[in-house]
């Protein structure tokens, strides 16, 4: 038997990561926590509008069966009901618990929590610290963590880079490989369990919304080790970004939850400043469409409406692909709430948001897919856990606005507890649990890296990667453009092969962490794209012209990619539809 | 006029015992710019003004809008955020180096740990009986909410450290950030519990008796916290909690 205490490893320290060391450690675990960026710095920290939770403070009626029912809706039928449910059904006592750890939520006069409407509900769900909420939830499950930390029950291994899963020979988790980011020392770790929370992979895409640690790698490590990846198809495009040179900065949700509107010229040619564009010469195209919802809509149903008015009607502001998200309407007290977007805004533009209407663009945002998990929020690979953004749960084909912050904190607290009963049953490792033998291929790739004489310099093959993924597997997708796209993505993992690293040291090498990195992006890329291929219908954030309509009975189905062969192989999986019958999902009907 | 270079001069040094060099680059000109991109760019083609093949800068970066607080540095000599520092608003030639009270990593990354070690020592938490449902918080005012939420906003960037005079290994002073932290918590109705302890913690040699008031910190705070207001809120609760132990004994 293993031993009485389990030691659990959890790789990545945002929320999800967080909140998992937070269960382990309480029920006497031993936890290591590995993390890129020192843990305060994970992308969590970027989330913005709040966090859902029906506790109906606002005598709408609101209840838990209606976030669940709005999240299935939202995600268009292809989440698995079951966790879904049980997610819905404890946003309540997580907000409570994230207010009893001292979140600066907003608050009623009477000292109650305040909520704002986000898109795709009706109700106002959304509790919110200003527009810092993820700031505010981060830190609050970081100062436990800390606590914990003090009392010795956690150690932080902050700058080490999960490389691997270390498999025994009946396949089960036995620890991991992880690389020093200062030293470049690479070695292996002993765990009972792992929990991987690694978040999103937006740097596929080049220029996203995500942080930089965002690549996607440790779950692309974990599949071409033979975990399964589902859905990876589903990428949410935000509606409302920033274009910038170097990366796409969110422009949250809450700016539309507190009365933001999206509108743009009537005229096209139309050269006047946009304040003193009469509110009669301006096109609100979401109102027009979507009268129920307006600006609400869900993310998908959004960023495709701006997408048709810019490309397909020519209505972008001045012929450029932005249209305006206006908040000068809005009185002062409401303009406080949305403080830190509107400095994100003033600093990286130049233009006070409160005075001039925003120009935004739909930007690269989430992967609604990720690692397949059970219920217990297990993968495939017996002692590999996952949850978070890193995992496919929850959010189906569209994730809806302020539920990823509730999914990362329920996903982390079902799989603390799973990985310790897990690990408790565990039978006593066989020899070295497959240690030596792993470290040993790790320490191939980077000697291999290394000494590699070749002329590719890997910024250079990232950027022609972002440019494929964006233009083919974003907004609007044709297999004729995922074929071209998958096709690139072979050429660059051939060229990879070629790369020469213009910095070989051992010393605090980001470059040669990168091109580690790198591979794994352009593999998981190839699982995006033929997913995307082969998924012949429209079903949320996944929209082919020539297959418009969702097709139930072909694919109402999880996508699973496997690595075989070096390359995906796929299969399809039933969706649990225990609790809601599907119905269509159409946010322009009025009733 | 559109200017067709960007110049711009890197500290650099390769571990953290090895003496600093500086490497001049000139990067192509694109409009609206930031100092994480122009680094991006270098790591792109790395081959300094003189032709000279070198290596991508090694730099903390990750969020890239100001909220992760990892990209600080000195730039033009001034500590700021990197994401956040536009090109277009910079003399030239733009000035790169690292954090000046910090033990270099490697170029422009630093070790900053010593603020979260910090943390530990106020006891930067609430203590929570435990994760599980117990039920709602206490209810809060508006007020006293607008008063802990720009606290909250601290992105550890040490910004508030790097500009203090009298952060050095002289006096080890903990900082602004921290005495903000230790104020958040102690405000907080279910943290205050722990409100004595963090007091003690920051009296005495290294304390908030440090501070000299050259309020450097409140200007160069990237996020404008009210840092010198809690350092003098801390202050007098501090020497109160003093006066109450020296008549306790």
């Amino acid at each position: 038997m293993a031993a009485a205490t389990p030691r659990i490893i959890v790789v990545g320290g945002g929320l999800a990561g967080l909140a998992a060391v937070i269960k382990i450690a309480e029920a006497g675990g031993k936890v290591d926590l590995f993390s890129i960026v020192p843990v305060k710095r994970s992308h969590s920290v970027c989330a913005q509008g709040g966090i859902n939770a029906a506790k109906d403070l606002k005598g709408e009626g609101d209840s838990v069966l209606k976030h669940f029912d709005d999240t299935i809706y939202g995600g268009d039928f292809l989440a698995n009901q079951t966790p879904v449910k049980n997610m819905t059904a404890q946003g309540p006592a997580i907000i409570d618990l994230l207010d009893r750890m001292g979140v600066p939520f907003n608050r009623t006069p009477e000292g109650l929590l305040d909520f704002r409407r986000f898109g795709g509900t009706l109700y106002q769900r959304t509790a919110f610290a200003g527009a810092t909420t993820g700031q505010q939830l981060l830190y609050a499950l970081d100062e436990q963590v800390r606590r914990y930390e003090a009392e010795g029950k956690v150690t932080k291994y902050e700058g080490w880079e999960f490389l691997s899963a270390v498999l025994d020979s009946k396949g089960a988790c036995r620890g991991i490989t992880a690389m020093d980011l200062r030293t470049m020392d690479t070695r292996t770790f002993p765990a009972d369990a792992i929990i991987v929370c690694t978040g999103g992979n937006g740097a596929i895409f080049g220029k996203s919304t995500n942080s930089v640690v965002c690549t996607g790698s440790a779950q692309s490590a974990l599949y071409q080790q033979g975990a399964f990846y589902a859905n990876g198809e589903f990428i949410q495009v935000h509606p409302t970004a920033i274009p910038g040179e170097d990366k796409l900065r969110l422009m949250s949700e809450s700016a539309r939850g507190e009365g933001g509107r999206v509108w743009v010229p009537k005229d096209k040619n139309d050269k006047r400043v946009a304040k003193s564009i009469p509110e009669s010469d301006r096109w609100y195209f979401l109102e027009e469409w979507y009268p129920k919802y307006g600006n609400l809509v869900p993310r998908d149903v959004a960023t495709r409406a701006i997408f048709k008015v810019v490309y397909e009607h020519g209505m972008g502001i001045d012929g450029q692909p932005m249209v305006y998200l206006d908040l000068t309407h809005l009185p002062a007290e409401r303009l406080n709430k949305l403080e830190g977007i509107l400095e994100i805004y003033e600093k990286f533009v130049g233009d006070d948001p409160r005075k001039v209407p925003m120009k935004i663009f739909p930007g690269m945002h989430y992967t609604m897919g990720g690692l397949w998990v059970d219920f217990n929020q297990q993968t495939n690979i017996p002692g590999v856990f996952a949850a978070g953004e890193a995992d496919y749960s929850i959010h189906g084909a569209n994730r809806l606005g302020a539920n990823s912050l509730l999914s990362c904190i329920y996903g982390g607290f079902v799989a603390g507890p799973q990985a310790i009963a897990y690990a408790k049953t565990l039978p006593a490792q066989e020899g070295d649990g497959g240690h030596a033998a792993e470290l040993q291929r790790q320490k191939e790739f980077n000697s291999l890296l290394l000494n590699n004489p070749g002329t590719e310099n890997p910024f250079k093959l990232w950027r022609e990667l972002g440019d494929t993924m964006t233009k083919h597997a974003t907004i609007i997708r044709y297999n004729a453009g995922l074929d071209e796209a998958d096709s690139k993505l072979v050429e660059l993992l051939d060229r990879y092969r070629n790369i020469n690293l213009s910095d070989k040291s051992q010393w605090a090498n980001t470059s040669f962490a990168f091109t580690r990195q790198l591979w794994n992006m352009i593999q998981l890329g190839r699982v995006i794209v033929q997913g995307a291929r082969l998924r012949d219908e429209s079903r949320g954030a996944h929209y082919k012209p020539d297959f418009p309509e969702r097709n139930d009975e072909k694919f109402l189905k999880t996508t699973k990619a496997s690595y075989k062969n070096d390359a995906p192989a796929f299969e399809l999986e039933d969706v649990d539809i225990s609790h809601i019958t599907p119905r269509p999902r159409r946010y322009d009907a009025t009733a | 006029m559109a200017q067709s270079t960007i110049k711009v001069e890197i500290k650099r040094q390769p571990t953290p015992d090895a003496p600093s060099v500086t490497e001049k680059f000139e990067i192509p000109y694109r409009p609206g710019m930031n100092i994480t991109s122009l680094l991006g760019e270098i790591a792109l083609n790395p081959v300094d003004v003189s032709g000279r093949a070198t290596t991508p800068v090694t730099y903390d970066s990750n969020c890239l809008e100001e909220i992760c607080g990892s990209c600080a540095m000195l730039i033009n000599g001034k500590a700021r955020m990197a994401c956040s520092a536009l090109v277009d608003k910079l003399d030239q030639p733009i000035t790169l180096a690292p954090l000046s009270k910090f033990p270099v990593v490697r170029d422009l990354a630093v070790d900053r740990s010593v603020l979260f070690e910090n943390l530990k020592k106020v006891k930067a938490w609430v203590p929570i009986d435990g994760s599980y449902d117990l039920g709602a918080g206490p209810r809060q005012a508006p007020q006293i909410q607008e008063q802990r939420y720009p606290l909250s906003n601290c992105i550890s960037c040490t910004i508030c450290m790097e500009v203090c005079p009298q952060f050095n290994d002289v006096t080890n002073f903990v900082g602004a950030a921290t005495i903000a932290q230790a104020k958040l918590f102690n405000m907080d109705p279910s943290g205050s519990v722990l409100k004595e302890e963090r007091l003690r913690a920051l009296a005495g040699d290294g304390g908030i008796q440090e501070c000299g008031f050259a309020q450097n910190c409140v200007q160069a705070c990237p996020k404008q916290l009210p840092l010198t207001e809690a350092i003098s809120d801390m202050g007098r609760d501090v020497f109160i909690q003093q006066v109450k132990d020296l008549f306790a004994r």
